[in-house]
Order: C-alpha cells, then structure tokens, then sequence
C-alpha cells in the first residue's frame, strides 16, 4: 500500500506535517496544545521512518515505529500528569505564566 | 637513689593536678599540691645532692634516658647531667622556690578566687619544672626546651592580673623582648651545630678543650650570638627593657622568677660554656663590657625610683650586670657565687617588699610609706639583713661575692675602668637600697589613716621563708671566702673548680698579693659604707630634703634618670613605631588591597557575567523551544556544509 506512493510525496507529506506541529509547539501557550504538536511531530518522523523502510523493501521501519508509538503512549502518560500536578499547583496551564527558571 | 628525670617530674605533676583539679577542689587541695610538690621536689634533689657532694663531687653524672632527635647527621639524647654547676644551681632553686611557694599561700591567700588560685599554683610549679629542666639539661637543646619553658611561665605570670591593661601588656613585652634573646641563643646553637656536629655538653666543651686552635675562629660569632639569648633572659641593656615592666605580676613570682633563679639562667648559660666563651676573648670583652654598663645604668635609675618593686627591679638588673662583669674578666666562680648570694638577698628583698606592699593593702609608692619599722618587725629585720648583705657590708653574703667579683675585675688589668664602675655601681647599690629602707621603714608614716590602721604584720607563711632567706643572706657568703684567708677557705671555687678545665693557650690571671687584696676589702667596704650613711642622713633623718633641693637644682637631669632615661620611649620610636607602621602598610596595602583586591576582583568578574547571561534564562519554555530550534537549524546547516 504505502509502496506504491512515491518516496517524495510521503515525504513531503511529513514534512508538512512536522512544520505544523513545530508551529503549534512554537506558537501555542496551553500546555496540551503544545503537547499535541509535540505528538504530531514525533508522528511526521513515525510517517518518514515507513516511507524509507517502504522503500527500501525491508521490516525495520515498521518495527521502529512500534517501538516510538510504545514509547509515545508512555511519555503521554507522564506528560499528562505533568500537567495535572501543574494545574493543581498554579491553576493554569498557559506556559506564558509558568516562568519560575526567569532570571 | 633516684633518678635525675624525677627532680623536675614532680612539680610537672603537681601542675597537672593544679591545672585539671584545682578549681574544683578548693585552695586547700591547691596549697597541699603546690607546695608538696614543691617541697618534695626539693627533697628528691636533695637527696640526689648530699651525696654527690659527700663524694667530693668532681666528675659529671650523666643520666641518659634514650635518644630524643634522631635525623641524619643529627642525633640528640634525652639526658641529664648532674656536676658542681648543674648541682649548684638545683640546690638554691628548689629551696628557694620551695621558699617561695610557702610565701605564696599566705600572699595570695585572701585575693583570690579559687580558680586564680589554682591556676597561680599551676604555673608557679610549671615554671620550677621548666626551670630544673633547664639546669639539669645535658644537651644546649633540652636547655632550650626549659628556657622557652621558663620564658612562658614568665609570661603567663606576669600577666597573672590579666584583666589589668598594663600587666596583660608587660606579661607580652616579657614575651616579646625575650623572643629577640632566643633568637640568638637558636643561632648559637645552629653554630655549634656546623661546628662540632654535636650539641651535648661533654662533646661540644671536650671538642674544644681539646683543640683550641682548630674551632676558635668560629667561636667569637657563636659566642656572641649565645650571649644574645642571655642577655634578653637575664634583662641586660639594651634588651632589660621588660624586667622593670615584669613587676606587674605578683610579688612573690617577682621574687622567684624575676630575681632569684629564671634571670640568673643567662649566667648560667655563660658560665656553662666558659669553654668556649674562653676560647673567644672578644666575645668576653664583650661580655664585661655589657655588664659593667647595665650594672651601673640600672644602678642610677634605681636611685630615682619611687615604685618600692622597681627599685629592686633595676637593683635586679644592675647585680645581673654585676655577674656578667665577672663572667666576662673570667672570673666565672664569682659570678656564680653572686647568682647564688643573690638568689637568697634579693628573694629575701622581694618577698620583704611583697609583705610591705600586704600590709599597705597593695600600695607601692614608696612616698606614702614610712615608719614601718615597729608595724612590721619581721619583715624590717630581714629586710635590714637582706640590704646589708646587698650592699656589701661584711660579713654578709654580698659582701664576699660582691668582693669577688671586684678583685676579679682588679686582676683582669688594663686600666681597670671595670673595677671603677663595679666599684662605682656598689656605692649606688648601697646608697638605693638603703634610700628604699629609710623610706618606707624609717620616719613617719605618710599613707592615709586608713592604711595605718590596717597595718599589720604578715602571717607566718609569709614571715617564716623571710627568715630562713635572711639567714642565708647571712651566713651563705661563708662557703667562698678569699684567699686572705687561707689557701682552702674557697670551698665553693674549689667545687666548682671541675667546671673550669684549664684551656691550651688561654692564661689564666695570677692571684692578687694578699696585700692587694686586703685594699681592694677595704675600699669597697669604704664605698658601700659611704653610699649607706648618705642615703640614711638624706632619707632617714632628713626627711628627703637635700635630694629634693638637689633634683630640683637640674630638673632635666632629673626627670630624665626619674623617666628611666626614656628608654622605653627611644624603643617605642626605633623599633616598635616602624614595627607598627610596617605591619599596618603590610595589612593596608599587601593584605587588603593586593591579596583581597585581587580575590574580589576575580569573584567581581564570574558575577558581572552571570549578571548579563541571567538574561537569557526567560523562564519562557517557547523561548528555549525556539533556541532548540535554531539550534537544531545551525547543526544542521553545518553538517550540510553550508556554512
């Protein structure tokens, strides 16, 4: 399936993808918009990594990735309570307003 | 029979008890360790010394404990030696420091709390430890070990009224003059050490003896440089300046440190190393001329003193001058024989002064004494005996060992200006002492009334040690009669005869003819006599008017031997003054402003940085995202090779 699209287009395909998550990561200030970016652009390098494994004929990439979505749900998990304890804390999650490292 | 080691043990003993139980166990623990040990010490070297001398006496014991230093070429033993100097010197001061600590319990029964009680006692016994260290040493090195030690307890004990300002800063001048005195006995004896690889006794002064020619170059230096750590011991000009000063301690610590044994340790060292110091005649000149000088200037600013104890201090001073005028024309017996005569009159004097100064509830000025001669009869008999004996008046002590050290001072030729000022300095002597008699002994009483209803005479503990010294102040002269009186009536030259080998080409000066000697008796009794009568008609009887319309007659003249020459004020400007002056520049300058300048400079410098990079740390974490990610771009753009 993913074979008979070209490498190029996936590509660019996750390119875009990761330059929107990059923006949002950039440009957001909730905390779980931020986060989400995060997630679409670790999942831009998921689509990449199956592109080129695609390509190349071979399992690896389809393993690789498993391993990073395994990982990504871990991640989440603290991620998440991250924020929970953070809102318990300062009852925002706007990360304009969480600057306690300021000079 | 004991061991030497024990001698000086026990009081150590007895000072640790003091030290650690003292205070808690009260002054009668304190008075029954400090003057048991005292006593039994005396009784240990005593027994050690009856029949040492009962065997004639002449040959060393050496008792060596094992080996001390061992590094190189350098090898020190922990020994000690017992012959006629060392057992000398232990017999008058154990007695005399046993004396001493009798009279402290009746001295300092009723001022003191129980701690500075104890502690008193404590270094009072410290200080006999040290100094029977000191005599019994058979190495220059152990010697050094007790002379530091007696020059602590020196300071210790005269800052004993430490919350008094100006005896917590005579106790430090104590300390520090004496530091420039040690300095040069530790380059002595590094000189002795390059010369004879050795610093014992018996190996240094056997090296010597046995080839003069060999080692006499390097002896003048060496001499020289020991003779500089006995002049800052035993207080000779220019380094006398702390003695007078010394006598902000208490009155009996005056006695047995500051006139009795510690300031004769700068005697015994001299006479200890005749050997050398023969072998150097420059050093010796050198020696006599000193002493001569401190002997007669100590003696004219004791004349204008009112402080009852700074006239003995300056007495102090002028007879140590006294003893280093006989070491230095050779006649070391003679110095010897004063350091013992002196050991009981001046003690004797002091302890007196100290009785005066209990009854006058601790008033000093000898203007406001007077009369005391029917309040104190214990004390004014002794104190009478004791300046007699001072002053040369025969039969008493002073006057055989004051005459020996004349006629060793006549023998040693030239043109006799030693002798002059010896015999000068004990018409001074004379005249002083018995100034201070009639002043505070005779006429009428000019304390307040207060005073005079107060006056009494001291306790038995006090009076009991007055007579005892009094009547060695009498008789102790007996045992070194002059040769007018037969060839062997000089017991004590011819025991001591053994520390003086005969040296290869160092002459020794013929005895006078009987006649001569008999003159030299005479004058000297003459001077003494004339200096007494003049200061008993000026003080007794007038009533100070003569001496009064002469010090006003040249008031410059006056005040100048009144303010002790201004010797203290010259020091101040010479050396203490650049002394501060340097340390301050080394603490402004070097301390504060180089060393600390350049610390804070480097700390001024990481804290500006932090101060401008803090920036950087906005708390934002899209700031760090984006920094991240300009990162990241830079790598990548370097990796690419495009830039």
């Amino acid at each position: 399936m993913i074979g008979t699209i070209p490498l190029s287009e996936v590509l660019i395909v996750s390119g875009a993808l990761f330059c929107i998550g990059l923006c949002g990561a950039l440009l957001r200030r909730n905390a779980i918009q931020i986060f989400l970016s995060i997630e679409l652009m670790m999942n831009s390098a998921n689509l990449a990594i199956l592109g080129y494994g695609a390509s190349l004929g071979t399992r690896e990439g389809q393993i690789v990735v498993f391993f990073v979505i395994a990982i990504a749900a871990a991640e989440a998990a603290v991620g998440l309570a991250i924020f929970v304890a953070l809102f318990r804390h300062t009852e925002t999650i706007d990360v304009n307003r969480i600057n306690l490292l300021k000079w | 029979m004991i061991a030497l080691w024990v001698i000086p043990v026990i009081p150590l003993v007895g000072f640790a008890l003091n030290g650690l139980l003292g205070t808690r166990l009260g002054k009668g623990f304190v008075s029954a360790v400090g003057v048991g040990s005292a006593g039994l010490a005396t009784l240990a070297a005593y027994s050690r010394l009856i029949p040492y001398l009962s065997s004639g006496g002449g040959t060393p014991v050496i008792e060596p404990y094992g080996s001390w230093i061992v590094a190189g070429s350098l090898s020190i033993d922990l020994s000690f030696r017992l012959d006629p100097l060392s057992a000398l010197m232990l017999s008058f001061v154990t007695f005399v420091g046993f004396l001493i600590h009798v009279y402290s319990v009746g001295y300092m029964h009723h001022d003191e709390t129980d701690a500075g009680y104890a502690r008193y006692f404590g270094y009072l016994n410290l200080f006999l430890f040290a100094m029977l260290v000191l005599v019994l040493a058979e190495t220059f090195l152990l010697m050094f070990v007790g002379w530091e030690g007696v020059g602590l307890c020196s300071y210790l004990l005269v800052g004993y009224y430490y919350d008094r300002e100006y005896a917590a800063a005579a106790g430090k001048k104590a300390f520090v003059v004496n530091r420039i005195g040690d300095f040069g006995f530790l380059l002595g004896m590094f000189g002795l050490f390059t010369t004879f690889g050795s610093l014992s006794y018996s190996e240094v002064f056997g090296k010597a003896a046995g080839n003069p020619a060999l080692y006499q170059p390097a002896l003048t230096l060496i001499c020289l440089c020991l003779f500089v750590g006995a002049v800052g011991k035993s207080a000779q000009v220019p380094l006398y300046v702390w003695l007078p000063d010394a006598m902000a301690g208490p009155t009996p610590v005056s006695a047995l440190i500051h006139a009795a044994t510690m300031v004769t340790a700068g005697v015994y060292m001299v006479t200890r190393c005749n050997v050398l110091f023969r072998l150097a005649p420059e050093a010796m000149a050198v020696v006599a001329g000193i002493g001569a000088f401190t002997a007669i200037f100590a003696g004219t600013i004791a004349v204008a003193q009112n402080d009852i104890k700074k006239v003995l201090a300056y007495s102090t001073v002028s007879q140590l001058g006294y003893m280093f005028l006989a070491c230095g024309v050779g006649a070391y017996v003679a110095g010897m024989f004063h350091v013992m005569t002196h050991a009981f009159f001046k003690a004797c004097l002091f302890l007196g002064s100290g009785s005066v100064i209990h009854a006058m509830g601790g008033e000093q000025d000898m203007r406001k004494m007077g009369g005391l001669k029917s309040k104190l009869p214990i004390t004014f008999w002794t104190f009478l005996v004791a300046t007699l004996a001072i002053a040369g008046i025969p039969p008493l002590a002073g006057f055989f060992s004051k005459d020996a050290i004349l006629a060793g001072a006549f023998e040693a030729g030239g043109l006799r200006i030693l002798w002059a000022v010896g015999l000068f300095t004990a018409g001074l002597t004379a005249f002083y002492m018995f100034r201070l008699v009639s002043l505070t002994f005779f006429g009428r009483f000019r304390g307040t009334p207060d005073q005079e209803h107060h006056l009494h005479e001291s306790p038995p503990s006090m009076t009991l040690p007055l007579i005892v010294l009094a009547i060695l102040s009498v008789v102790g002269g007996w045992v070194g009669l002059p040769a007018v009186f037969g060839e062997n009536a000089n017991v004590f030259a011819r025991f001591l005869a053994p520390v003086l080998p005969g040296l290869k080409g160092v002459e020794e000066h013929a005895a006078l003819p009987h006649a001569t000697e008999w003159a030299l008796m005479a004058v000297s009794v003459l001077v003494a006599a004339a200096g007494l009568l003049l200061a008993w008609s000026w003080y007794a009887r007038g009533e100070g008017r003569t001496p009064a319309r002469i010090a006003a007659a040249s008031p410059g003249v006056y005040a100048l031997v009144a303010d002790k020459f201004r010797i203290d004020e010259l020091y101040g400007v010479l050396f203490v003054k650049p002394f501060y002056w340097l340390s301050r520049t080394l603490w402004k300058v070097v301390d504060v402003l180089l060393i600390d300048g350049v610390l804070n400079a480097g700390a001024f410098v990481v804290e500006l940085t932090g101060d401008l990079l803090r920036f950087l740390q906005t708390g934002n974490v899209r700031n760090y995202a984006l920094t991240f990610l300009l990162g990241l771009v830079a790598l990548l753009l370097v990796v690419a090779g495009w830039i």
